[in-house]
């Protein structure tokens, strides 16, 4: 425990940065709803015949005068990417920086096993993931009863919990990475989260770049796909996860058995 | 039992040496010197007896227990102050000995309010706040707050004024009259002189001496001052040799009766024949 209340109170600012600007943005976006819902018709007509564009962001999947399209689409790239960032990069520093800060020395001489150790701090990861979808998805449900419209439980539920899985992922790759890490890496982290994404837009627009849904946890967290079927692929949740397992795995080998510089 | 046993340690980085074959016992309860210049493997040494770094052979045990295999036993006997004590930025003094206590699942309050009290630690000053030697005051109530039975010091001094040093070393002779072995890594000789028992002189990844102090000292290897004009070139085993004028100093560990047939050749004002200090020790093992 003792390692697991130090990690969280050394990152309680960057949560509470993390956790209140996406929180923010998704309670701003949903206020402007009630909105957009009055245009809609000239909106969905616009967004309709943006060629390969409405493709990639699933626009011709889903409705933008429903709320569950319009929180698909515009609420789950903010939830999508910045849930992303987020998880990426506490985990890819989680374990690097204390090398890269000099604290390794400090911590790896006091009588805790190093596997206790990557334990603690992937609690630590896996609690700072959870409180932050807690809050946004309060913010989110609050925000959506305060404009006074209906709460579409089973879409919004779908969507955040498949947020949270798409996190959980990128923190597992990124925790394994981590572990080989001596200088940091938040430059990785991002590039990866930005990578994924950006790998599930290719996949949407081209027929031949569909396998890319394998790679990319973007593939079962689409907004547009969720909201449409109702229902996550779970075979790409399982590829999904296995990558996590074996990122969390490597970083557990390779951390135990490291040279600490 | 011994607190520290190394026997036959050798660590490369790659292609770079850092200890090679490297043996050494340290008695419990013993105030060991280990000394060496910078790049010798002190810290290779240091940094495999806690575990940090694995050797490519040879064992490292302390207290009978090998660190491979028992490294948290052997950690929650040993306080360690690394030569550059660095801590989490953002917390306060207290909190980080604090957690030093807790991840050692002990209560050491009473022990770290009187180490803070005599190292004069301001407890609540954040740790990016502190001067290099308060920093280094940190590390020493990290290190000894809990009562190791063995604790491993490395360039324990650097940044410490005067007045703490001679408050640092007391309550270290302290802790050792009530038991704990003390292992020394020192660049400053006059330190190890006065407070070890034995020491071990490290070179290039090997020692290359290892007796008690006394014994260190008492080498065969001469001070030798002249005053006067002498040409010491046909002379062998001079080492350290500094002239200016009209005298010479050199350190020489041939036979004596060579060096005074050789000075009788010459019409000299003064000489004198002397013990060589620790350091003096220490160059003439690394000139």
């Amino acid at each position: 425990m003792t390692m697991i209340r130090h990690e969280l109170r050394q990152s309680r600012i960057s949560l509470a940065v993390w956790t209140i600007s996406i929180g923010f943005l998704l309670a701003v976006c949903i206020c402007m709803f009630p909105e957009m819902k009055t245009e809609m018709d000239s909106i969905n007509d616009v967004f309709s015949s943006m060629g390969s564009f409405t493709e990639a962001f699933g626009m011709d999947r889903v409705s933008f005068g429903t709320l569950p399209g319009f929180y698909a689409v515009e609420c789950g790239n903010i939830l999508g990417l910045g849930g992303a960032f987020f998880a990426s990069l506490i985990a890819i520093s989680v374990l690097a920086k204390e090398e890269k800060d000099h604290t390794a020395e400090f911590l790896l001489t006091h009588p805790v096993r190093r596997s206790r150790i990557v334990t603690d701090k992937l609690v630590s990861v896996l609690l700072q993931i959870i409180i932050l979808n807690a809050v946004v998805y309060a913010a989110a449900v609050g925000s959506i009863a305060l404009v006074g419209e209906p709460i579409p439980w089973q879409e919004i539920s779908l969507l955040h919990l498949a947020y949270f899985l798409l996190q959980i992922e990128l923190a597992g790759i990124c925790f394994g990475l981590s572990a080989f890490l001596k200088r940091g890496g938040l430059g990785l982290g991002l590039g990866i989260a930005i990578i994924m994404y950006f790998l599930n837009l290719i996949a949407n627009i081209s027929k031949s770049a569909e396998f890319l849904v394998y790679i990319t946890p973007f593939g079962y967290a689409d907004g547009a796909d969720l909201v449409a079927d109702l229902t996550m692929n779970g075979r790409l949740v399982l590829i999904g996860m296995s990558f996590a397992v074996i990122g969390i795995i490597a970083g557990y080998v390779n951390y135990c058995r490291k040279d600490i510089s | 039992m011994n607190a520290i046993e190394i026997q036959k340690l050798t660590k490369y980085y790659g292609k770079h040496r850092g200890i090679v074959d490297l043996s050494l016992s340290v008695a419990d309860g013993e105030f060991f010197g280990f000394i060496g210049p910078n790049g010798a493997g002190k810290s290779t040494t240091i940094r495999t007896l806690l575990g940090l770094i694995h050797a490519d052979s040879g064992s490292a045990g302390i207290f009978g227990k090998d660190i491979s295999t028992h490294k948290d036993d052997i950690l929650s006997q040993i306080g360690y102050l690394p030569s550059e004590a660095v801590f989490y930025s953002g917390m306060r003094v207290r909190d980080v000995i604090r957690l030093s206590a807790d991840l050692r699942k002990t209560d050491c309050q009473k022990e770290a309010h009187m180490l803070c009290d005599r190292l004069s630690l301001d407890t609540s000053k954040k740790v990016e706040e502190l001067s290099f030697g308060n920093r280094k005051k940190v590390g020493i109530v990290c290190a000894l707050q809990c009562r190791p039975r063995l604790c491993i010091l490395d360039e324990p001094t650097s940044g410490l004024d005067p007045l703490m040093q001679r408050e640092f070393f007391s309550i270290l002779k302290e802790f050792h009259a009530q038991g704990m072995a003390v292992f020394l890594s020192s660049h400053i000789l006059s330190e190890i002189q006065r407070n070890c028992t034995r020491a071990a002189i490290i070179r290039e990844g090997r020692i290359i001496a290892c007796d008690s102090v006394d014994a260190l000292s008492r080498t065969n290897a001469k001070r030798v001052h002249i005053q006067g004009d002498a040409d010491l070139h046909a002379l062998s085993g001079i080492r350290d040799l500094q002239q200016a004028g009209g005298s010479s100093s050199f350190l020489y560990s041939g036979d004596i009766n060579v060096l005074i047939a050789e000075l009788s050749r010459y019409q000299l004002q003064d000489v004198s024949i002397s013990e060589p200090d620790l350091e003096e020790i220490f160059m003439h093992y690394y000139l």
